[in-house]
């Protein structure tokens, strides 16, 4: 499979102009109405003069910081309960029913409530991204402290820890590559709830620019939102696949 | 806040105006048809995909850069081209759950035992029928565990849509009734959004296993 792996990226270039072109072709060649569709370089120039100007560098950054708090929070909530949860059935027995019922609920529908008590504030937002962005982490930390082996528990009690010894030198390492792969999934969650909460509360933010855009028929600033709000997902997922491999570097032979 | 008491009171007159059954179609229509639209395409593309090497390292580039988009950053695109109402919530529901189905589906098809495809070329049996009769009964365990996945993003999303845009469905109730000051109505359809979300997911994980049982246990990629 890795014999070529030369022509393989240029084929993997090859499509991706492909699709460019065919982008290029859609919106020139008339076949989708440019109110729909704007050219590719119409788009670049809304990208490069948005951010040139500062609007969308602002816009941007005022997502990414959204999105980033929110994600440490839901990390840390997710975190606690989960080591909770994890590490003592009397809490489990109390709170599974609950997680358990609260766990399927979207986001996005705890927003309404989540405005009536905090009011259409940065606050707000941050809350629900913290919310969303918890349920992957907290199941994958549960998941990994419920699993540690046996013998592992015993050499605890054997060496006579304490409990918080024990979560700190022998649960948290175990759960660590369950809990990282649910941190990455939580950034996924972080950005969409982020951006949703940006379009309902007026948060200044890409959520906030590209309905504005959408609203005023200017296509190429809502492309050039996209496109950055997709840089922003490819950029924060491999980033933390980056720090999953170095922090997980001591599992491979 | 409002007591829950009322917020029940507020749900059984939802339920005998009609609107409660009104919205929940609405949300759950919009999401089946999305994950119908968006997951057959997942699924036909991810099983090409899979089983050819070439194509999987030419459609790599364009995957890894499309796929990060947040599927909410459609909702103004779709909203521009379609309008309000059910075609531009089926679509963001389409996009949303094109992908996992994509990807999941990619990986069971590489997965298919390699024997089997041999046998399927020994057999001279042709494209189409190599698909209906060898690699997509293969490939149906993980793909239920893909179709739970799908489930579950594709009923987020369609509520999501809604909060965020949309006219109808549960979501826009939930907003509507926020936005005219009734706490009490805004928990009951919250409480109801849960109730659908723990109920379509219990359904979709019960399906997921009765075929897991059917065809053999398989160690499940997702947990």
């Amino acid at each position: 499979m890795k014999r070529w792996p030369l022509a393989g990226a240029a084929s993997s270039l090859c499509v991706l102009a492909l699709l460019l072109g065919l982008w290029w072709a859609a919106s020139h060649g008339g076949w989708v109405s440019r109110v729909f569709l704007p050219a590719p370089e119409a788009t670049w120039a809304s990208l490069v003069e948005g951010l040139h100007s500062g609007d969308l560098l602002a816009f941007t950054a005022g997502t990414v910081q959204r999105m980033a708090l929110g994600w440490g929070l839901a990390a840390l909530l997710g975190l606690a309960l989960g080591v909770a949860v994890g590490s003592s059935s009397t809490a489990r027995s109390w709170l599974s029913p609950t997680l358990e019922f609260l766990r399927p609920l979207p986001a996005s529908a705890v927003m309404p409530l989540a405005i009536s008590i905090f009011g259409l504030s940065n606050g707000m937002v941050l809350a629900v991204v913290a919310f969303g962005a918890m349920w992957p982490v907290l199941p994958a930390t549960v998941h990994g402290i419920a699993s540690v082996p046996p013998q592992l528990t015993e050499v605890a009690s054997a060496l006579q820890l304490t409990r918080a010894q024990r979560v700190l030198k022998i649960d948290l390492p175990h759960a660590l590559p369950d809990l990282l792969s649910g941190m990455r999934l939580a950034a996924t969650v972080a950005l969409i709830v982020a951006v949703v909460g940006e379009m309902i509360a007026s948060q200044p933010g890409l959520g906030q620019a590209i309905l504005l855009a959408a609203r005023s028929f200017r296509a190429s600033e809502l492309f050039a939102g996209i496109v950055l709000l997709g840089a922003i997902g490819l950029v924060s997922n491999a980033l933390l696949a980056l720090a999953e491999a170095r922090l997980l570097r001591w599992q491979r032979p | 806040m409002a007591a829950p008491s009322l917020a029940l009171l507020a749900w059984w007159g939802a339920l005998i105006d009609g609107s409660l059954l009104q919205a929940t179609a609405f949300t759950l229509g919009c999401a089946a048809l999305g994950l119908a639209v968006g997951g057959a395409a997942g699924v036909l593309l991810g099983t090409f995909l899979g089983l050819s090497t070439r194509a999987a390292r030419a459609g790599f580039l364009s995957i890894e850069v499309l796929r990060p988009v947040p599927s909410v950053a459609l909702i103004p695109l779709a909203m521009l081209v379609f309008g309000l109402g059910l075609r531009m919530e089926v679509s963001v529901v389409a996009f949303a759950s094109f992908w996992p189905l994509l990807v999941l589906s990619q990986a069971a098809a590489r997965q298919v035992e390699p024997r089997l495809l041999e046998v399927a070329l020994a057999l001279q049996l042709s494209p189409l029928q190599r698909f209906l009769k060898v690699v997509g009964p293969a490939m149906v365990p993980r793909l239920s565990v893909a179709l739970r996945l799908g489930v579950a993003i594709a009923l987020v999303v369609a509520v999501t849509v809604e909060i965020a845009a949309n006219s109808s469905g549960l979501g826009y109730a939930m907003m509507i009734a926020q936005q005219s000051l009734d706490p009490a109505l805004m928990l009951a359809w919250l409480f109801w959004i849960g109730c659908i979300g723990f109920a379509v997911n219990a359904g979709a994980q019960s399906l997921q296993q009765r075929v897991a049982r059917r065809m053999g246990a398989v160690a499940a990629a997702v947990p």
